[in-house]
């Protein structure tokens, strides 16, 4: 082992600690909202940051979504055919532009996924009422570049897994029972910077737009 | 008079600098206005407080173990874990990594840490570039300028001066000044730098000893990229920044930003627990994470200013703090500005170096009120000021503690607590004082400069009160 690690270790197990009073740790901050009030605040805090937000049920989400390539004017289409949603859009890839699957690895058509597509579509693993926010796990279906590269992300969110708060979603989806994924995503809305003279810009490094699709 | 040292000369400058000031004024008045709309309700907010405080400093008091309990997770996920004691071997290491991928250049998100390292510089003289992808980050390299702000690096530039800036620098792009327009050129050309990057770099907001995981907040999505697209990751992190368990992160995001910049969240919160996996399509196939300690252990070993390594850096303490709206980021000469250099750069560093900033306080303690995890900071100031001067300077970690103290000012002192335990002659002294009062000179070297000399007053608070009847003894 390296001799830095063992000095600092040696240095900070030498000192004296002092015994901290930590019972304010575990204070759960308690809100209790039915679904109506969660999908108000969480449309209410995407579109304050400029976020689109549609709502749609199991019958005509797919007709939502088409919509929505149609009025962006999108070519193409990147997601993935194997999760639920991705399934069905596959299956009516009629009403929407070309559709693209993320079957490579990236090294393989970087160029491509950087500059050659339109749109990304994503499913969410939840949403979080209280600020507004997606939750998305990196998987071997839906890699991490899916919601990031492409200059518009469209999401689909299901609206029973929308938690009051992150606490929440992290307790309620046992994400310490089932081990972190490689990337776990909390995104609240389109890129964003206010770093030339505090003016907000939108697209920095990530999508200009985020599209959240409610079913 | 002594000659005005470097901090004098450059505050005397920034004070003269009237546009630059307002732009300041404007800048923090409205950070400090976002952040007073994220906590309507005060009994809220300090329960916040109590428990980002409680988390912070339960994962100190557990430090050795957490870091230990960290490196074994993040092995187990796989990622490779490196300790350094100096900020030099801390770029020896990302320099040993380059090499050995034969790395030219490297795309950094923000990261104070590698400001605090110096690491733009080191891997330049040595033929590799660093180049910054943070928005503000970005602008300010290109004028060869470090941050003012932990935050927003560019804060003390115009957007007149940003847009001749990208003129200058990139002149086949029109002309703009159109916020939008200078975004979009930003993009464009660090996308090219991305998607070409071998080796990204990035800093750690939390990493959580539980899970082996390290979280990032920011909002441009250049964090993501330099942690995503690069097949390297490196991450560098104070050896502080651990906590102990994953349910202490939701309280800690909860109160960063809202302090920070008054987002209620960021864009993106950016969890990290491993390189990726033999069936994933993206993500860096190696990720390494570089402890640095740099002094930190040494704050570690003393009680009180322990509190200092609370710091979840959000920048509170400097949008509320009256002498850095005045004087900007870089009158500091130090990396990190504000209260929080003031207490942090002086014990990093030694007083010699960055002891003049303690005595450029008012003590006015708002930095204190504000900071989510409730480090006394002015109590800090007035420990440092003390270790400065005092004569026992084996009780305190702090480097160069008595190097301030002059013979002559410490005999003063003495003599006056002296005196001030011994009442009769206590009293005898003030009224002396009273009576000779004609006599204070109107020059008193540098504190007449920019004031009037302070006249005493005719009578001894002890005499005026006992005219008023109060029984002071
Ligand atoms: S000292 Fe407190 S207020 Fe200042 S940056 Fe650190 S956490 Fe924020």
């Amino acid at each position: 082992m390296s001799n830095a690690r063992t000095a600092i270790l040696q240095r900070l197990n030498s000192v004296e600690r002092p015994v901290v009073d930590v019972s304010a740790r575990e204070s759960l901050s308690v809100v209790s909202w039915d679904k109506a009030e969660c999908i108000h605040r969480f449309t209410e805090r995407m579109q304050a940051v400029r976020a689109e937000v549609h709502r749609s049920d199991r019958g005509n989400w797919l007709d939502k979504v088409a919509e929505i390539c149609k009025t962006k004017g999108l070519n193409n289409l990147l997601l993935s055919p194997k999760t639920e949603w991705g399934q069905v859009i596959t299956q009516n890839a009629a009403q929407f532009p070309r559709l693209k699957h993320y079957e490579r690895s990236i090294e393989d058509w970087k160029e491509e996924l950087f500059y050659q597509v339109d749109a990304g579509l994503t499913s969410t693993l939840g949403g979080i009422a209280e600020t507004g926010t997606l939750i998305l796990w990196s998987s071997p279906d839906e890699p991490r570049t899916l919601s990031l590269v492409p200059p518009i992300h469209i999401a689909i969110l299901d609206t029973d897994k929308l938690y009051t708060t992150f606490a929440k979603a992290v307790k309620t989806q046992g994400w310490l029972e089932q081990g972190l994924p490689t990337n776990a995503l909390l995104i609240s809305g389109p890129s964003r910077s206010a770093d030339i003279a505090q003016v907000l810009a939108y697209g920095v490094h990530g999508p200009r737009e985020l599209v959240v699709v409610l079913v | 008079m002594a000659k005005p040292t470097e901090f004098r000369i450059d505050v005397e400058k920034a004070l003269g600098k009237t546009e630059v000031r307002a732009h300041f004024r404007k800048a923090m008045d409205t950070l400090m206005t976002n952040r007073r709309n994220q906590f309507p309700d005060d009994a809220a907010l300090q329960a916040l407080r109590t428990q980002a405080q409680a988390i912070r400093a339960n994962a100190l008091s557990k430090l050795p173990e957490l870091l230990e309990q960290l490196e074994t997770n993040l092995t187990k996920n796989g990622v490779q874990v490196h300790w350094a004691e100096t900020t030099d071997e801390a770029n020896q290491i990302v320099l040993g990594i380059m090499q050995k991928h034969h790395a030219q250049s490297i795309i950094k998100g923000k990261s104070m840490v590698s400001e605090e390292m110096g690491l733009n510089h080191f891997l330049e003289e040595r033929g590799i570039e660093a180049l910054e992808s943070d928005l503000g980050e970005f602008i300010i390299q290109l004028d060869g300028e470090t941050p003012s702000h932990i935050i927003m690096p560019a804060i003390h530039k115009s957007k007149e001066q940003i847009s001749k800036l990208f003129h200058e620098k990139f002149p086949d792009i029109p002309y703009t000044d159109n916020v939008d327009e200078l975004t979009a050129s930003a993009r464009r050309i660090l996308r090219d730098k991305f998607y070409a990057a071998p080796v990204g770099l990035s800093g750690v907001n939390f990493a959580v000893a539980e899970t082996g995981t390290l979280c990032l907040v920011e909002n441009e999505g250049n964090g993501r990229m330099s942690t995503t697209i690069p097949p390297v990751h490196i991450a560098v992190t104070g050896i502080e920044k651990v906590v102990e368990k994953l349910s202490d992160i939701p309280p800690l995001l909860s109160i960063l930003p809202r302090s920070a910049t008054g987002q209620p969240i960021t864009t993106y919160f950016n969890m990290i627990s491993g390189p990726r996996k033999a069936d994933e399509k993206d993500g860096p196939t190696e990720v390494h994470l570089v402890l640095l300690d740099n002094g930190r252990s040494r704050i570690y070993s003393d009680p009180e200013l322990l509190a200092t390594l609370r710091c979840i850096r959000c920048g509170a303490c400097i949008n509320h703090c009256p002498v850095y709206v005045r004087i900007g980021g870089h009158s500091y000469g130090t990396v990190y500005p504000g209260p929080i250099g003031t207490i942090l750069e002086p014990q990093k560093e030694g007083l010699k170096v960055h002891g003049e900033l303690i005595q450029a306080s008012s003590l006015c303690g708002a930095c204190g009120e504000v900071c989510p995890v409730r480090i006394p900071i002015p109590n800090i100031i007035n420990r440092l000021r003390h270790d400065s001067v005092r004569k026992d300077t084996e009780n305190t970690p702090t480097q160069d503690a008595g190097t301030r103290r002059k013979p002559l000012e410490a005999a003063i002192w003495q003599a006056w607590s002296w005196s001030a335990s011994h009442p009769s002659l206590y009293n005898f002294g003030g009224k002396t004082a009273t009576q000779l009062r004609g006599l204070v000179p109107n020059n008193l070297g540098a504190w007449t400069k920019v004031r009037t000399a302070p006249k005493l007053a005719e009578q001894t608070l002890h005499q005026q009160l006992k005219a008023l009847g109060v029984d002071h003894e």
